[in-house]
């Protein structure tokens, strides 16, 4: 008498949850079932009845406002709200120790508050990683005339290259490397038998002189931006063979 | 998992934690505020037990591991409502889930829509059904889950949320047909 997908698949097939299959065949049944067709007709109004009553009750304004609260109390940072101005003071002072130790600790290139893009670490690393055999030069020429060329193309700037081997720094070649993600040229000066790693990337910043040389793990190295370049040299040679490359190169 | 062995577990978030949640699970707070007030019919007590689940899904917030996050917060809001339930209404859980589904003749379709056509009318006959068909109605017809979402939030299994919506529709037609004729009369 009655029917018994009315009471299963008719809902499967009025929340479109039935596959393509189930739900073709159900349409077959639905043409010779006149109960399934009447039952279906009645939860299609009943859906209708539910959805356009407005029903739904959205959250009020002040539930959200308490909320939000709630959320600011149980999350750590904000954890000092409400606390005297006395505290927030403490708080700066120690914050402030910290970032001065850290800046000690973990210095940017340079010693100014535009400071380079990258780390004193990682201008190490990739001039540690350099000397590592093989990964010195892309391309070993002392001609700056084979060495500028061979930039284009690999990176979106043109590296000013240029040999100073008569004033005691001559070109040794030149590779293509990263610094904190950035692709960046890097320019190989050798000063007797030392090595120096001249890292070259263009900048949006304003000219900067060359500042004073920051020195770690027996590393030096300076830092400068000029017309649209920023440079950093490090090596291990003294701080002023580096100053004076560096002056060479900002001329 | 209980709720006090949850509590114990829970992580001191930070303002990354808090940047995540605003832009995953807040959003969703009408949703959880909805699913609320029908399974606890009063919005006063459902702005307290939103508010509580909202924050509770906040503390736990870093056993969220991505994907559904209205599923994620509507099963807490629910669990938060059913122990509310539990404390302050035991009777009304009493009712049995698995009832026997008698074949009853259809109700036309036109008799359906005139029962129906009155918020209050339609308000009451939902609220007449015990939660966990109102539940599932409220899912589907209000906040459109599908089953899948359903049965995460509910935690009834997948193959048998089609008869759970299949029996709460009948109950709610039930409801509304043999409320209507002395709703009706008093009306007129």
């Amino acid at each position: 008498m009655s029917c018994e997908l009315t009471r299963t698949v008719l809902h499967g097939y009025l929340d479109g949850e039935l596959d393509a299959t189930g739900a073709a065949e159900f349409e077959r049944h639905l043409e010779s079932c006149r109960e399934c067709a009447t039952a279906l007709g009645a939860e299609e109004s009943l859906r209708s009845l539910l959805q356009r009553s407005g029903l739904y009750e959205n959250a009020p304004v002040a539930l959200r406002k308490k909320i939000r609260a709630d959320l600011d109390a149980a999350t750590a940072s904000s954890a000092a709200r409400g606390i005297p101005a006395w505290r927030w003071l403490a708080a700066a002072a120690a914050l402030l120790i910290v970032a001065t130790v850290s800046w000690f600790a973990w210095p940017r290139v340079q010693n100014s508050a535009a400071s380079a893009p990258f780390t004193a670490a990682e201008i190490i690393d990739a001039h540690v990683r350099s000397l590592q055999p093989g990964h010195l030069t892309d391309v070993a020429s002392t001609d700056q005339h084979t060495v500028k060329p061979w930039f284009d193309g690999k990176l979106a700037f043109a590296p000013p290259v240029k040999d100073y081997a008569d004033e005691g720094f001559p070109l040794v070649g030149g590779r293509l490397d990263v610094l904190a993600g950035q692709n960046v040229a890097a320019l190989v000066y050798s000063r007797r038998k030392h090595l120096i790693n001249v890292f070259v990337l263009p900048t949006k910043e304003a000219d900067t002189p060359i500042h004073p040389p920051g020195a770690r793990q027996g590393y030096q190295w300076v830092h400068w931006r000029h017309q649209g370049m920023e440079y950093c040299a490090i090596s291990d040679v003294s701080a002023s063979d580096l100053h004076e490359l560096a002056q060479l190169i900002y001329q | 998992m209980s709720g006090s062995d949850q509590e114990k577990g829970a992580d001191v978030l930070d303002a990354q934690d808090r940047a995540r949640f605003e832009q995953l699970v807040l959003p969703h707070l009408d949703a959880a505020f909805n699913l609320a007030r029908w399974l606890l019919r009063s919005r006063a007590d459902s702005e307290d037990v939103a508010q509580e689940a909202m924050l509770r899904a906040y503390r736990f917030f870093r056993g969220f591991h991505g994907g559904d996050a209205r599923a994620w917060l509507l099963q807490i809001v629910r669990n938060t409502c059913y122990t509310w339930l539990e404390k302050n209404r035991p009777v009304e859980l009493m009712t049995e889930f698995d009832e026997e589904l008698h074949p009853q003749p259809s109700t036309s379709p036109e008799a359906l829509a005139i029962a129906g056509d009155n918020r209050e009318r339609l308000t009451r006959a939902l609220e007449t059904l015990p939660p966990r068909f109102r539940e599932v109605l409220v899912l589907r017809e209000l906040e459109g889950c599908s089953y899948k979402e359903i049965a995460a939030i509910t935690a009834i299994p997948i193959g048998t949320v089609m008869s759970a919506l299949a029996r709460a529709r009948q109950r709610l037609q039930r409801a509304l047909t043999h409320a209507s004729p002395q709703e009706a009369s008093r009306e007129l």
